[in-house]
């Protein structure tokens, strides 16, 4: 029986006052699968969180416990003993000051972002190509990133030679001092991972319906107006999303300087310091700890974000 | 700047690697690897972990195991390079697979050795032919043997040193300094490279402990003393360094150094002088053939310290050969380690000094004997409890954070003064001693 058919009966029941008959239940065998279906397609997905994630994190938080070395067959509870000597020594949370620089970068990083993708979103020549030539740094890998930017800011390497060619001759050892080192490794990290948040911005502009251009070109407004009230308002959710992205991702920057500079000249983070602590110094017990409130200051910030600005829904027209 | 996945990707790595702990020791504690009697008989296939991936790449470790062979026809052997094996070996050892024969990582606690390695024999009987015994000796048990014996020194250009009129080995760390001076003005050479990017190369500042005083003991006076007091072994290495640093005889860019393009330039004489060991002598020689260049321009000397008027250089293990205490194999894992340690040519092929106590000096170190320089081996009796200070103050003689920020302060690009680092040093050291009990 269809659908259309199961109504005219139902409805000519209904005209003749007869009783509704209840639609049949459905067997229960059948029942159970619908309700399984769901769950069965999860089944992989969160046997995959389930294991590379939450479990991982679980161990963790037991070992911020204890004062495993890592690899020694031995460990001891010691009870709070390891969140205790994290807060008693302020050296620990001094590198926050280097997230600082990153902060700074996130800011212009999401502004260049906006700004291409907002070009790119209206018709200009070649716009597919500088669509790739901007996102490609993102799908290359960080380790090869790391190194080649080695070279590029080398004595002599590929920085000072293009500054050579304007004729302005540096003699600038860029990642010399603790505050240009960090300003490069910054940059590094712009020109890396401004591709993605263009991307995201790229996508969430062209999901503005084209009318609403047409009628504001008609109204009068020009590219500024169209970007200040239809474009900024239409991504928000996005770029709330971007900004909470790149204050967490600031706190926790880690491969790029620890390739670079493996932490050297004051351009030690805390994730950088965290690794030093396990892999150096054996103090996984410790280490665990501080990947645990690292953890809790993220998560912290993040959830302020989201109450300063609630995620409200976009209706533009 | 979403780096948020990559925290969350080394969270995952940590735990890992943490949630395979506690799985070893127990029943095979204390075994021991004996050393087969009848070569013809043993058999089995064992697995070699090693860190010389170019070794393994070019062959060179499959000639060995085919040498081999020839007297253990039966053993199978298989090689594992590992690129970055401390990381790589630390996490296999939680769980019983890290091979049958393994280079024991600086990680693992002394204490802990019978947990992991099969042991390899008495101290007392091993020592009557075998250097280096004491530095893998828990309860009388040794349990790895390195296959070479190695030296810290500077690696310099002989051409560069003799144009700036330094026909001799300096003394003291003022003629040291005076010679580097003279390389800077006279020639066009860097007078010393430090390869601050690297970090390692600055680690080994460490070993010039034991030869400033010539003092077989130093390791000890680490343990129970303050390494940065004055006139001590590790500061009198420091001091030069920072002074080389300072006086501005080092690289212009010291972020920025590539330890393999500085082989080749030191062969060509771009750089005059760089702390490294006996071992790189034979890498910088290849650069130097590679780039056309006679490879006895490469020289080696001691650290510029004397006692009643004699060089004294130090004579130390590199990575010890081990037997997994889980290895099915033991007794071939012996053989190979025996074998290789013997009778490979390992040492020669690398022109290093022989872990055999009655093997003569290799040729490269012929101007050591000529001068005369006392080499001595330090006592290790007291070198786990500087491992357990060194982790526990973080300040990391094994690391090279330390010395970076030591070289940021001499050139200017840290904060601080020096004695303040000096002293700093000593305290966290001194205190950490305290902790870490005899």
């Amino acid at each position: 029986m269809t659908d259309t058919t199961e109504k005219a009966a139902f409805r000519a029941a209904a005209r003749d006052g007869a009783a509704v008959p209840q639609p049949p239940p459905a067997p229960r065998r059948a029942r159970l699968w619908r309700g399984l279906t769901p769950w069965l397609f999860l089944i992989a997905p969160l046997a995959l969180l389930i294991i590379f994630t939450y479990a991982p994190i679980a161990n963790m938080v037991a070992y911020s416990f204890t004062d495993w070395d890592g690899v020694s067959p031995e460990l001891h509870y010691t009870g709070t003993g390891n969140y205790t000597e994290l807060f008693t020594r302020e050296d620990l949370f001094q590198v926050f000051f280097v997230s600082g620089y990153y902060l700074v970068a996130s800011a212009v990083q999401i502004a260049a972002a906006l700004y291409f993708a907002t070009i790119l979103s209206f018709n200009v020549r070649f716009r597919n190509f500088f669509k790739g030539v901007l996102f490609f740094p993102y799908l290359i890998n960080g380790v090869a990133i790391g190194f080649v930017f080695l070279y590029f800011f080398q004595d002599g390497g590929t920085l000072d030679t293009v500054l050579g060619l304007f004729g302005y001759h540096s003699d600038h050892a860029w990642l010399g001092t603790s505050t240009s080192a960090n300003v490069s490794l910054a940059g590094v990290s712009v020109w890396r991972y401004m591709g993605l948040n263009f991307v995201l911005f790229l996508g969430a502009i062209q999901s503005i319906p084209g009318e609403l251009y047409e009628a504001s070109e008609l109204d009068g407004a020009n590219r500024w107006h169209q970007f200040r009230y239809i474009i900024a308002p239409g991504i928000k959710p996005v770029l709330s999303l971007t900004v909470i992205l790149s204050i967490s991702g600031s706190l926790s920057v880690f491969e790029i300087p620890y390739i670079m500079t493996g932490g050297a000249t004051g351009t030690e983070t805390f994730v950088i310091q965290t690794v030093k602590l396990a892999f150096q110094f054996n103090k996984t017990g410790l280490a665990s700890a501080a990947a645990v409130v690292l953890l809790l200051i993220i998560l912290a910030v993040t959830w302020l974000q989201r109450r300063l600005v609630p995620d409200d829904r976009v209706d533009l027209v | 700047m979403n780096s948020r996945r990559i925290l969350a990707g080394s969270v995952v790595a940590l735990a890992v690697m943490a949630s395979g702990c506690t799985g070893t020791g127990g029943s095979t504690k204390g075994a021991d690897a004996k050393a087969p009697a009848d070569p013809a008989k043993v058999s089995g296939t064992i697995t070699v972990l090693t860190q010389r991936t170019d070794l393994v790449q070019d062959g060179t470790m499959t000639k060995y195991a085919a040498a081999f062979n020839k007297t253990y026809p039966k053993v199978k052997v298989k090689f594992q390079a590992l690129t970055n094996y401390e990381a790589e070996v630390k996490i296999r050892m939680n769980t019983e697979n890290y091979g049958d024969v393994l280079l024991i990582p600086g990680v693992i606690k002394k204490s802990d050795y019978p947990k992991f390695f099969a042991s390899l024999g008495t101290e007392t009987e091993r020592s009557k032919k075998y250097r280096f015994t004491d530095f893998t000796t828990v309860g009388g048990k040794v349990y790895g043997q390195s296959p070479i014996g190695v030296m810290p020194g500077f690696v310099y250009n002989k051409k560069v040193w003799q144009k700036a009129g330094a026909s001799k080995w300096p003394t003291t760390p003022a003629e040291f300094l005076a010679d580097l001076k003279a390389i800077k003005t006279k020639t066009d050479a860097t007078p010393y490279y430090t390869n601050f990017s690297a970090g390692w190369p600055l680690t080994s500042w460490t070993f010039v402990n034991g030869s400033v005083h010539c003092d077989t003991g130093a390791t000890s006076k680490i343990a129970d003393g303050d390494p940065w007091a004055k006139g001590a072994d590790l500061r009198v290495g420091d001091q030069l360094l920072y002074d080389t640093v300072h006086d501005g005889y080092i690289e212009k860019d010291p972020t920025t150094t590539n330890w393999e393009a500085s082989k080749a330039r030191l062969a060509k004489g771009e750089i005059a002088t760089e702390w490294l060991g006996t071992w790189a002598i034979i890498q910088f020689q290849d650069a130097a053939k590679k780039a056309g260049i006679d490879p006895d321009d490469i020289g080696f000397m001691p650290f510029p310290a004397q006692v009643d008027g004699k060089f004294c250089a130090t004579v130390g293990p590199d990575y010890n050969q081990a037997v997994n205490v889980h290895s099915q194999h033991k007794e071939a894992a012996r053989a190979w380690i025996d074998w290789f340690t013997d009778k490979s040519g390992y040492d020669k092929d690398n022109l290093a000094i022989s872990p055999l106590k009655d093997a003569p000096l290799p040729t490269v170190l012929k101007p050591y004997e000529d001068a005369g320089v006392k080499l001595i081996e330090l006592d290790d009796s007291k070198g786990a409890k500087v491992k357990l200070v060194d982790t526990e103050s973080e300040v990391g003689i094994n690391t090279p954070d330390y010395r970076q920020k030591l070289v940021d302060l001499a050139r200017g690009a840290g904060k601080g003064s020096l004695d303040d680092f000096y002293a700093d040093l000593s305290k966290r050291w001194t205190e950490a001693q305290k902790n870490a009990g005899s």
